[in-house]
């Protein structure tokens, strides 16, 4: 591997998460797939919402661009249709992701447009410390659920699935190899991609739901998941309230930039002496 | 290629004049009435290598557009009332980000889903002021049909010059009505080209004269790896939470279109020089406030017209020294009196303001801004 720091803004560290957060655990995992995928930092451009998640992308040494709250996706499906040759990271919360960015993230998995979507889900609203979102487990405390979550949290991946993306995976960030290997899975796929990182925030959810510090939160998630693998060989009662970890699915979709491109190489062919009412520009060089 | 002339109608030409001034991108969201132009671009841009895309909101429509700005692409998108409201958000990002973007509104009636088939101009101020926090904007109308594609394109120049966010903001009537344009010759367009950085080596993506400078902008993808962020940002790009480095972007932002007002000022005068009576007005409401105008003149009544082009930054000198000679300055415009308010700020000293406001869906007739101006001799 590249030496790791390289990737890194290393002018703009310290980061700004508490001890114990998971979020650097993603990025990090996000960073070891590039450099295992060899691929060029230029080509790269980095898109995240806001929220505790989205400020990884600050710190890293790519084209990057830092949003409005849940539109990551919007701006990013900008970025690569205006230009597919770029390889389009979006790096979101499950807030940011889920709850106000919800309806760009089912349309660009119907679109299957080909961006890898990391979702980090600490199940909480870390920045503005410590609201439910929409993946706080049923009953568990906020600071707007004080007496326990009345709503039932989204299974982020199912949602991802039924909505058209063609390579869901969940991890965590207790099992950093697989969510390495899974977002590197994800990155080759020509298409939505989209892998869901549980990850732990002691300060906000940890303290609230009186779990403990990082490693009890650690325990926590890695308790809450089952291999999928592992999962077709155990009972149903085994696998009740758990998460499965793994590759969830891998579908063959049209993507929507080469459908878009394949659809203009068409029209072009038909007009190829159309000459407008007015001058077309020097359009898309690249 | 020599002139052409064709029956278009207000959206057609918008669309035209993005087309004409290199456009490369459009996203957007059905509303009526701006939808022929997402219609347009549709069938059009693919034909010239181009890209369309319908978003699922005009939330998302905006912020493909960015994006696709960032990539080096010159971008707009259409909308109307309860799209424009939407936008808001990121018309502040484009703003402090510094993105050029075009954005078309077709006014109609409001608040909420109003009338959406009716013409209206209450949009005026919130073209200027609709994002939260302070900034500088530029906001152009067209009059009619032709200036629909000479704005448009216009507002392409500005947005890439200055990096900026342009609001074209046309009306109902102005953006459905056909009219006869005369189109010149593509190759007399003078096309405008983002200037952008030679190298990435020492490249500061923000680095600009502090008096209203403008920061050369790197397309994504090109190896200059820059930080965009809708955080207060330092030169480098780096969020930053200084009040210095607050302040000096905040008020570098608002002087790179506050010291160059001169230059956006665009306005359509007539018989002003000895008015006694000026009529300030813009979009489809100018037109019948034009016709009165003239009426009143051939009836001997020193009547002026005025119609502003340039509606932001509001263009306070031209608008003192048109109406110097004026005792009153009526206002015509499709709400309560919004441009009045501006009118009313340059001219108080030498003339009463006569706002003269319509909201009901309809367009001001000829005759209603003639009694106007009849009360007022």
């Amino acid at each position: 591997m590249a030496e790791f720091l390289d990737y890194f803004r290393k002018e703009r560290l310290p980061h700004i998460w508490c001890p114990g957060c998971g979020h650097g655990t993603v990025t990090g995992a996000l960073i070891r797939a590039i450099d295992k995928l060899g691929l060029d930092k230029n080509n790269i451009v980095l898109v995240s919402g806001i929220g505790c998640s989205s400020r990884a992308v600050g710190y890293l040494d790519f084209d990057t661009l830092h949003t409005t709250h849940g539109r990551a996706l919007a701006f990013a499906t900008g970025v690569k249709h205006a230009n597919p040759n770029l390889k389009v990271i979006v790096m979101t919360g499950d807030g940011d992701c889920t709850a106000i960015g919800g309806n760009h993230f089912i349309h660009a998995a119907r679109r299957n447009i080909d961006i890898t979507t990391i979702i980090m889900n600490n199940s909480i609203y870390g920045m503005t410390s410590g609201q439910y979102s929409p993946t706080t487990p049923h009953g568990m405390l906020g600071t707007t659920a004080p007496y326990g979550n009345v709503e039932y949290e989204f299974d982020v991946c199912e949602l991802a699935k039924a909505a058209g993306a063609s390579y869901v995976a969940r991890a965590t960030s207790y099992h950093v190899t697989l969510l390495t290997d899974l977002i590197e899975k994800a990155l080759m796929n020509k298409g939505f991609s989209v892998v869901e990182a549980l990850t732990q925030c002691p300060t906000y959810f940890g303290r609230k739901n009186k779990i403990g510090g990082a490693v009890e939160l650690l325990n926590w998630i890695k308790d809450r998941t089952v291999n999928v693998k592992a999962a077709a060989a155990l009972p149903p009662e085994k696998l009740e309230g758990k998460l499965l970890i793994g590759e969830l699915y891998k579908g063959e979709r049209p993507e929507y930039t080469a459908s878009y491109s394949e659809m203009t190489s068409k029209v072009q062919r038909t007009y190829n002496d159309y000459k407008g009412g007015t001058r077309g520009c020097e359009l898309n060089s690249d | 290629m020599a002139d052409t002339v064709k029956l278009m109608q207000g959206n057609e030409a918008c669309t035209m004049g993005a087309i004409a001034a290199g456009l490369q991108f459009f996203a957007g969201y059905p509303i009526t009435p701006s939808t022929e132009i997402a219609e347009m671009c549709a069938e059009e841009l693919p034909k010239l290598g181009g890209k369309f895309i319908q978003m699922e909101d005009e939330i998302g429509s905006i912020a493909a557009c960015i994006g696709a700005s960032l990539v080096g692409k010159k971008v707009m998108t259409a909308t109307s009332g309860p799209g424009f409201s939407l936008m808001q958000e990121s018309i502040g990002y484009a703003s402090l980000c510094e993105i050029p973007l075009v954005i078309i509104n077709v006014q109609r009636m409001g608040p909420s889903t109003g009338m959406p088939t009716s013409p209206a101009q209450g949009d005026v101020m919130q073209a200027r002021w609709g994002t939260h926090g302070d900034h500088s904007i530029i906001a152009l109308a067209p009059g009619n049909v032709k200036e629909c594609f000479d704005l448009t394109f216009k507002a392409f120049v500005l947005a890439e010059k200055y990096r900026v966010p342009v609001i074209v903001l046309a009306d109902e009537v102005i953006s459905h009505m056909r009219e006869k344009v005369v189109l010149p010759d593509p190759r007399s367009y003078k096309i405008p080209i983002r200037a952008m950085p030679d190298s990435p080596a020492g490249y500061k993506p923000y680095g600009a004269d502090p008096d209203g400078g403008v920061p050369l902008m790197a397309p994504f993808g090109k190896g200059f790896r820059w930080h965009c962020t809708g955080l207060f940002h330092d030169e480098s790009g780096a969020p930053s939470g200084k009040a210095s480095v607050a302040d000096a972007l905040l008020r570098r932002l608002a002087r790179k279109i506050d010291k160059n007002a001169k230059e956006f000022e665009d306005y359509f005068a007539e018989n002003m020089e000895d008015c006694e009576v000026a009529v300030v007005s813009f979009g489809s409401s100018a037109m019948a406030a034009l016709s009165a105008v003239r009426r009143a003149r051939k009836e001997g009544l020193k009547a002026g017209m005025l119609r502003l082009k340039t509606i932001w930054p509001f263009p306070d000198e031209a608008v003192r020294r048109l109406t110097a000679s004026a005792k009153k300055v009526i206002v015509p415009e499709m709400n309560l009196g919004q441009l009045a308010l501006e009118v009313e700020r340059v001219v108080h000293c030498q003339a009463g303001t006569v706002k003269l406001g319509k909201v009901n869906g309809e367009l001001f007739h000829p005759d209603e801004v003639y009694a106007a101006l009849k009360e007022a001799f």
